[in-house]
Order: structure tokens, then C-alpha cells, then sequence
């Protein structure tokens, strides 16, 4: 990766997001109330984060069906209440379950 | 003191859990092409998982900065509204120049354990900010570092772990409400519909997040706006 690129993007990426955590935080004393916005703010942190996850996590591991049935089992344990961690892990060990058995069973 | 062990002792699990989600990171950083260091200098200096994740996809390309900057807004904006929301919570010495410098650390996880404090004081604050900023760091080295160690196998599979924490941010919520479930159905349909559409999907993939996300809630809040007071949710 080019080094001046690196720098600018870097500068760019931390000081956003810098930013946009820091001025709400030091800036606003009072409550919004404007619904449309607290409506819209509320939903923006689910919306990216599926438009993230699908259809993008289908291809993050090299293999379409190990990565469905990671994701699959992912959504099980999280609508149960698990926490992040416990999710995050039991869904990559279902991809290597899966890689496991496509490679040396099928 | 007493306040500041307690937020030590908080940040704890958030810092555990960070450290298998950056390790994902480190991995994913290395294998785009870049260095360990710079893997750990965006970490250091982000601290955020969805944020990093496409700002490395976006980085590949040459000086897309104006795409950079409006994905990072984008993804980003949900922490304004944390910041606001917990600027309701602080005690009375929590102002000023705390605020600019813890400000820095208002991640999702970070908020909801802040958020959930009756009165929260700089002291608390900062214990609470400091495992989770270590683990998101050591975990980041760590991946892009003994990443390339790792059976292919076992790389591919960790590559899952950042998805499956996202989804267990948005499934619970998601179940509890039926409203915030169809605005999310909304954004995946979309976000399939620009994944494969021939055209559409020349866009750079942290561009497209962006417009499926904003249309999306722009929808929600035009069809099930919010009614309650929304800020500890």
C-alpha cells in the first residue's frame, strides 16, 4: 500500500470518527426532539451493520455454505440472548466444522 | 479510585470479547496487503469495528477520500447519538476537555455499559475505557501478526467472527421489535439487490452500505418513527 495514500485515509478515517464521537459528546447539553431524527438515529446503527454483514459475509470465508451455516447458527444463538463473543465464536466454528466435513466426508 | 476500579473491572468482558473480533481484523488487514503496523496504528487510532472493516476495503483504492469520508460519517453517525444520549448521564465534573478526550472511546459496547449507570463520573468512564482499548489493540497485533501462522482453514473460518458479532448486535434487538425487524429486512433486501445487480454493483461496497443504510432508516423513520425516548435503547 502507498504511504502517502495510507497517511491521508488514516487522517481521514480516525479523525472522523474522532470527531463525530467527540462534538456530540462535548457540544450537546440538551435532548433532540425532533422524532424524525431520533427515529432515523435510532434505526442507522441496524441498517448498516446488516447492510454489512448480507450479503458480504456469504463470501468472507471462501465458502458460501460453511459461511451460511456460520451465519445461520450466528442468528440462532443471538436471538437466544448470547453475548458477542460467545456468537462470534461459535459461528466461526461452525465454518470450520463445515470446511472440515466438505473436505474429508463429501 | 473506587469508581475508577469499577469501570476497570466492567471493561473486562468488552475487552475479551474485542480481542477476538480485532484479531479478525489483523487478519483481514494483512491479507488486503497491509503492514502489522498500520493494521495496529488504524485500531489504535479508530477503535471501531464496522468503521475499519470498510475503511480498509475502500483504502485499496486509490484516493477515494470524499467515498472514505461519507462511509465513515455514515457508519459512523450511530456514536453521535450515543454521545448525546450518555452527555445526559454524566455527573457535573465530566465536561470540558474530559469530555474531547474520553469521547474518543463512546463504542457501541462502551455506551451500553456506560448508558446503563446511574450517574456516570470521568473516573468510571475512564476505568471502563481501558481493557476494552488494550484488548481491541492486542488483538489487532496479534491477528496481523500470527494471522499468516494459522492453517488456511482456520483463517478462513475466523473470518466469520466480526459478521457473527454484528449479528448478535442486531438479531436480539430485532426480535424484540417487529418494527426495527423490517426496517433491518429492508436494508439486507437492498443491500442483495446491489450486491448482484449488473451495473449497481460496480459501486464500491462501502458506498453501497451507505445508501442501503440511509434509505433504509430514512424508511423507518418515515414508517414506524419512534415515539418513546429511544436513548437508552
Amino acid at each position: 500500500m502507498n504511504n502517502t495514500n495510507f497517511w491521508i485515509y488514516l487522517l481521514i478515517m480516525a479523525g472522523s470518527t474522532y470527531l463525530i464521537r467527540a462534538i456530540p459528546f462535548a457540544a450537546v447539553q440538551k435532548r433532540i426532539n425532533n422524532q424524525f431524527i431520533k427515529s432515523f438515529l435510532y434505526y442507522i446503527p441496524y441498517t448498516v451493520l446488516a447492510a454489512m454483514t448480507f450479503p458480504s459475509a456469504l463470501y468472507a470465508t471462501g465458502n458460501v455454505i460453511a459461511a451460511a451455516a456460520g451465519l445461520f447458527v450466528a442468528v440462532i444463538f443471538a436471538i437466544k440472548g448470547k453475548g458477542l463473543t460467545l456468537v462470534a465464536a461459535l459461528s466461526c466454528l461452525t465454518v470450520l466444522i463445515v470446511e472440515i466435513m466438505m473436505k474429508y466426508i463429501a | 479510585m473506587k469508581d475508577y476500579n469499577r469501570g476497570l473491572k466492567s471493561g473486562v468482558p468488552i475487552g475479551l470479547g474485542y480481542l477476538s473480533v480485532s484479531f479478525t481484523f489483523g487478519i483481514l488487514a494483512v491479507s488486503y496487503g497491509f503492514e502489522w503496523w498500520q493494521a495496529v496504528l488504524i485500531s489504535m487510532t479508530t477503535l471501531t469495528s464496522a468503521g475499519q472493516l470498510a475503511g480498509i476495503n475502500i483504502m485499496l483504492n486509490p484516493a477515494s477520500y470524499i467515498e472514505m469520508l461519507i462511509s465513515q460519517l455514515t457508519i459512523n453517525v450511530r456514536y453521535s447519538f450515543m454521545s448525546i444520549s450518555l452527555s445526559q448521564k454524566t455527573s457535573p465534573q465530566f465536561k470540558g476537555i474530559r469530555r474531547w478526550l474520553f469521547g474518543f472511546f463512546m463504542t457501541d459496547e462502551i455506551f451500553a455499559v456506560a448508558v446503563s449507570e446511574k450517574e456516570v463520573s470521568t473516573k468510571f468512564f475512564a476505568g471502563l475505557t481501558v481493557f476494552p482499548y488494550i484488548g481491541w489493540t492486542l488483538g489487532t497485533l496479534l491477528g496481523a501478526v500470527l494471522g499468516n501462522i494459522l492453517p488456511e482453514m482456520i483463517m478462513n473460518a475466523l473470518c466469520l467472527a466480526i459478521y457473527g458479532m454484528f449479528i448478535a448486535i442486531v438479531a436480539p434487538k430485532a426480535k424484540e421489535s417487529i418494527k426495527l425487524f423490517a426496517v433491518v429486512m429492508v436494508s439486507i433486501a437492498l443491500s442483495f439487490a446491489f450486491y448482484y445487480t449488473p451495473v449497481i454493483n460496480s459501486l464500491s461496497s462501502g458506498l453501497s452500505i451507505c445508501i442501503c443504510a440511509i434509505v433504509a432508516a430514512v424508511f423507518g423513520a418515515l414508517t414506524f418513527p419512534k415515539k418513546e425516548d429511544t436513548a437508552n435503547e
